[in-house]
């Protein structure tokens, strides 16, 4: 009992990481309509600001994540603008390409400002455990992720289903063409994108470095991409709340199959998760949660 | 009845209204293919205007160079103000309402988000009203209001198309070939609505249409388009009578 607690808790709190960047992810697809590759690098990006404004500037921890927020909303706010925006938003090549730039770009200046040498992030929820059970743990980390997580879903869910501009994103990433048509302005509603998707993906950056067993380095974003990646296509590449239920069975997989399967050995924790994925996807393609394409013409 | 190819001067045979929509000499393209070959025409306000064609005259053309979905030269006049290189949006909020080709409805919306992006450049408080007489006017769409827009039949999608259209309270509406696709009889259906959506409210409507017979039926006016220039026009009955189009495009 106690080693099941054990691992159910290592799942819990390896999947509620995975699942605060799958729904960064996922807020990115549905407002862009773009498989963006710039995402990670900018909440790497937003996790050093928070970094530099909370440790070098003595800001309170909670006020830097709220300033790297807005920065990185801003910052990206201006990418649309200057580096999207010029190009046709319904021809997805160029734009992917050009996000594979920012990646490369992002990265590497933030080697050059920062180094490559990882850091201690402060934490944002207390240290230590809030319930112990013999060698099983369930720390605040656990708690305080996805208890954000829980949160943040339930304000942008009513911010995309009941309100103007969360109608206006819809309908861009639904029908481009018909969206301009009852005068949705493509080019602003994708900046707001763009610059909501930034701001959740640095509060997600910095829940992720946020673990105490973590540390903060520039290429640190392209590992979570691909756990998150995977736990947002699990859910549905569409689904917020998809993204959650993903992430947390993907931790879940990787910590109690493996701990259980005695001939699975722990190095294939995630590649297991994966096979997971895979045969989950055989049944059902559009993911746990995603939408189904139902069209009649 | 004029059989012209040149320019006609503005208000030309146009009913008691004033002009509401002036085409002056489009040309449009599509990169190096020219599709329209300077094409003039008038739409009053409060009137229905026809554009007859065949596959491939021009149809779908003429009414996206109204809204800048094609690169056009000339003059387009809405209320006399030119809207040529307008961006789309500015040309639906401008009060242009456009149901494109094939229905253009969001189809992974539901059908109630679908009516309201129909009033997004709406500012007053009348939009839950008009909805629900939409769904008076379209049962079948208030019985599926919450089910997405892709589940709903072709003509069921054509009726959403005119009601989200229509939820902008538009000064002009554009349907583009709204019969394509769909059975005889919910053609014979969505005329009827037209028609009757012309008598209640007096929009005025621009209507490029295969289906001459029905078009003409709902039309005070209308022109014909062959291979991107205007051929024929005059008012609904006289191009009923003219040989020519009762040949080409009514088939007896």
């Amino acid at each position: 009992m106690e080693l099941f607690l054990a691992r159910l808790f290592d799942g819990l709190s390896a999947g509620a990481t995975y699942a605060v960047i799958a729904v960064a992810l996922v807020l990115i697809y549905k407002a862009t309509t773009l498989i963006n590759f710039a995402q990670g690098e900018l909440a790497m990006l937003g996790s050093f600001v928070a970094y530099v404004l909370a440790v070098e500037q003595g800001l309170p921890i909670y006020v830097a994540v709220v300033v790297a927020m807005v920065i990185t909303a801003a910052l990206a706010g201006g990418i649309e603008r200057v580096l999207i925006r010029p190009f046709d938003p319904s021809n997805h090549l160029p734009l992917v390409i050009i996000t594979l730039g920012l990646f490369l770009l992002i990265n590497a200046v933030a080697g050059m400002v920062w180094g490559f040498d990882p850091r201690r992030f402060p934490g944002v929820f207390p240290d230590g455990n809030a319930w112990t059970f013999g060698i099983a743990r369930l720390r605040w980390y656990t708690v305080g992720t996805l208890a954000t997580v829980v949160v943040l879903l339930v304000v942008l869910t009513i911010l995309l289903n009941r309100t103007k501009i969360g109608l206006a994103f819809r309908a861009v990433s639904s029908n481009l063409e018909s969206a301009g048509l009852v005068g949705v302005r493509a080019g602003p509603t994708l900046q707001f994108g763009w610059a909501l998707a930034a701001s959740v993906g640095t509060l997600a950056g910095v829940l992720f470095v946020s673990d105490p067993f973590r540390q903060l380095e520039p290429t640190y974003a392209q590992r979570v991409l691909i756990f998150a990646s995977a736990a947002a296509v699990l859910g549905g590449l569409d689904s917020l709340w998809g993204a959650l239920a993903g992430g947390l069975a993907l931790g879940l997989v990787e910590s109690i199959v493996v701990g259980y399967v005695e001939f699975i050995p722990s190095q294939m924790g995630l590649a297991t998760a994966v096979f997971v994925i895979i045969a989950v996807l055989l049944v059902r393609p559009a993911g746990l949660f995603g939408t189904k394409v139902i069209e009649r013409v | 009845m004029s059989t012209t190819s040149e320019a006609l001067p503005s208000g030309a045979g146009v009913g008691p209204g004033a002009p509401l929509l002036e085409l002056l000499d489009v040309s449009a393209a599509y990169g190096p293919v020219q599709v329209l070959h300077g094409i003039s025409l008038v739409v009053a306000e409060g009137e229905v205007v026809v554009v007859l064609g065949a596959n491939g005259a021009g149809k779908t053309t003429t009414i996206r160079s109204i809204c800048g979905m094609v690169a056009t030269q000339g003059s387009v006049l809405l209320g006399g103000k030119d809207i040529v290189g307008k961006r789309t949006a500015d040309v639906a909020r401008l009060g242009v309402a456009h149901v494109p080709q094939g229905r253009g409805t969001f189809s992974d919306l539901s059908v109630e988000d679908n009516l309201q992006l129909g009033a997004f450049t709406r500012k007053d408080g009348d939009v839950r009203d008009d909805i629900d007489r939409w769904y008076e006017v379209f049962p079948v769409l208030g019985e599926r209001r919450a089910q997405s827009a892709g589940t709903l039949s072709g003509g069921e999608q054509q009726m959403l198309a005119v009601a989200r259209a229509l939820m902008g309270r538009p000064r002009l509406l554009l349907l583009d070939e709204p019969s394509l696709g769909l059975a005889p009889l919910i053609v014979q259906d969505l005329f009827r609505r037209l028609e009757g959506i012309k008598a209640d409210l007096g929009t005025t409507m621009l209507v490029v249409e295969q289906n001459a017979n029905l078009a003409l039926g709902i039309a005070d006016r209308a022109y014909v388009l062959e291979a991107g220039t205007i051929v024929l026009s005059g008012t609904a009955a006289e191009l009923r009578e003219d040989d020519a189009v009762r040949r080409a495009y009514l088939g007896y």
